[in-house]
């Protein structure tokens, strides 16, 4: 009978992504109440070097999938070393994190295994009896849906950044696992990462300009960012304006972004847009109109000229941050 | 070029949602109903390949009656031919859905299957990538350019933090992101001339495919978490502003 909790890492350039150790920790702490081992995956032969890390976290057993095929640009390969560890350990729940590759690898999974799937997952609630009820935001954000699933194994892809990842030092016994990957007809052609940058649904921080920038010069935005470690973000109406790329792009067809602290700059506050940041911790809008609906779903709000309020922020910031 | 489309009918992003007696369900009554955003994208997407490559274009929806709207505007934007497959007022889920379209869709003999990479209703991901799992092909999602040339693929992809770009041999499905295009508005000639053609109307139940059980069901809906209504930060400058700000940030909210 399936048992146990099987969590996946997601690896970049041979280090382990911070979803992973959130993956992790919600795994173990689903194991807790429905009973059986914490397992992590690791795909790719480096994985062995990583193993503690993932121990960390709860992991009672950490799997390394080898093969020469495996690394996190080839989709293909890591849903079949996926579905050969999911065989071959037959766990109840299979955790992964809900990136742009982690979403792929759920979703093709879940057909191949006839295994249901939770998508985007905020808040996992295991009870005694082994029930298990998923949350996840649907419609943008706009309602949360508590889902119950089927079968098993049951995979609950989470948002990154909805739940914690909480240190719990474990056993980590390291197996390696041959698994068998057939060439991939998807290739790797070229790859553009923006270094340097700081990706909105994993920031800390996010500062987003809206209509009220007026022009693509995001100067002011950008240099708060800066000074809190945090990512730019953009309204719809500027990114249609071409101020901003659209990966920039926060809301309902945009990025839903989770922050602790979220600064809208010059963004009256559509409906889409009050989506795609609603779970931010801390919200903050500056806005020369008293009347925009983004003052009605802040926490601090400041009206005035977004050129002068906002080079006055990053002033009073680098006083503290000295 | 045969190109197939995959299409879901929801309510415009515009709407407020509100929750149905019952619970499990939204108040669908007083909704804008338009084609998902991003299947508009994959008509669009179909459309351009049509032009430089020739071919037709047929999209799908599986949905009831009402769903028929969002196929007009595939026809009326210039998609050649439209399947609704009707699911009898049968709940499915997305692997159900999934596996119906497949069926449906390895009946043709499609060159590629475009579609969106969600609805911006159930927000999912799961339909694209499990109806090329069901038919056994490749697929690549989230792609922002493509190129098609000697039956291969090229499409750039957007990943956390930058773009990747991948090949795949044709027959495959590719999903759409923002950036892709900007999909045409349907021309008053275009719509006079969509509500003409006809929409071939498949019953789930007729079509061979066992959509299977729901294995996901959804037992209650909810409002998010209300923000507490926010502190105006006032003072006699930017400023002054600035100050109060960063120091209630720093000391109360605790978030720098």
């Amino acid at each position: 009978m399936a048992q146990g909790v099987l969590a996946f890492t997601e690896t970049i350039d041979g280090v382990l992504k911070q979803i992973s150790f959130e993956a992790v920790s919600t795994a173990k702490q689903i194991a807790e109440k429905i009973g059986g081992n914490v397992s992590a995956a690791i795909l790719g032969t480096d994985g062995e070097k990583m193993a503690p890390q993932a121990a960390e976290y709860g992991a009672d057993r950490v799997l390394v999938a080898q093969s020469p095929h495996l690394d996190e640009n080839h989709i293909d390969a890591c849903i079949d070393a996926a579905a050969q560890l999911i065989n071959k350990t037959d766990p109840a729940v299979v955790v992964i994190g809900a990136t742009a590759r982690g979403k792929d690898i759920a979703a093709r999974l879940s057909a191949r295994l006839n295994a249901p799937l939770v998508m985007d997952a905020v808040a996992v609630d295991a009870a005694d009896n082994g029930a298990i009820t998923v949350t996840r935001p649907v419609y943008g954000g706009k309602l949360l849906a508590d889902v119950q699933v089927s079968g098993t194994p049951a995979i609950i892809a989470i948002r990154p950044r909805a739940l914690k990842a909480i240190s719990a030092q474990a056993a980590g016994e390291v197996e390696m696992v041959a698994v068998d990957i057939s060439e991939s007809p998807v290739t790797l052609v070229a790859k553009h990462m923006d270094t340097g940058k700081i990706e909105l649904t994993e920031a800390d921080v996010v500062v987003t300009g809206g209509r009220g920038m007026g022009s693509g010069d995001y100067t002011v935005v950008e240099t708060l960012a800066a000074v809190l470690g945090g990512a730019v973000g953009a309204s719809r109406s500027a990114v249609d304006e071409g101020w901003r790329p659209v990966s920039d792009q926060v809301g309902q067809t945009g990025k839903v972004v989770s922050p602790n602290l979220y600064i809208a700059c010059g963004v009256s506050g559509a409906i889409q847009h009050l989506a795609g940041m609603a779970s931010s911790r801390v919200v903050v809008a500056v806005n020369t109109d008293p009347e925009a609906p983004i003052f009605s779903k802040c926490d601090f709000g400041i009206v005035g000229d977004l050129f002068e309020v906002v080079p006055a922020i990053t002033a009073e910031v680098e006083k503290i941050k000295g | 070029m045969e190109i197939a489309v995959l299409i879901k009918h929801v309510p415009s992003t515009e709407s407020a949602v509100d929750i149905a007696d019952g619970g499990v369900a939204v108040k669908t009554d007083g909704m804008t109903w338009v084609m998902n955003p991003y299947d508009e994208m994959a008509v669009e997407e179909a459309l351009k390949i049509r032009t430089a490559a020739g071919g037709s274009v047929t999209v799908f929806t599986l949905g009831p009656e009402k769903s028929v709207e969002a196929l007009r505007t595939a026809l009326a934007m210039g998609a050649d031919t439209a399947v609704r497959i009707d699911p009898e007022g049968k709940s499915l889920d997305s692997l159900g859905v999934a596996r119906v379209l497949a069926g449906e869709l390895k009946k043709g003999a499609f060159d590629l299957v475009i579609a969106g990479h969600r609805a911006v209703d159930d927000d999912a991901f799961q339909v694209g990538p499990a109806v090329a799992e069901f038919m056994g092909i490749p697929h690549i999602s989230m792609v922002i350019a493509e190129e098609i040339a000697d039956g291969r693929i090229r499409c750039t992809r957007t990943v956390e933090g930058g773009t990747l770009v991948l090949e795949s041999p044709l027959p495959a499905l590719i999903t759409t992101q923002r950036g892709l295009n900007e999909p045409r508005y349907a021309s008053l000639p275009g719509i006079m001339k969509a509500k003409k053609k006809p929409i071939d109307t498949r019953l789930v139940s007729t079509t061979g495919t066992d959509p299977g059980e729901p294995i996901v069901r959804v037992i209650g809906l909810h409002l998010p978490p209300v923000r507490k209504p926010g502190q105006m930060v006032d003072g006699d400058s930017a400023a002054a502003k600035a100050a109060s700000l960063v120091r209630a940030l720093r000391e109360d909210a605790r978030v720098i």
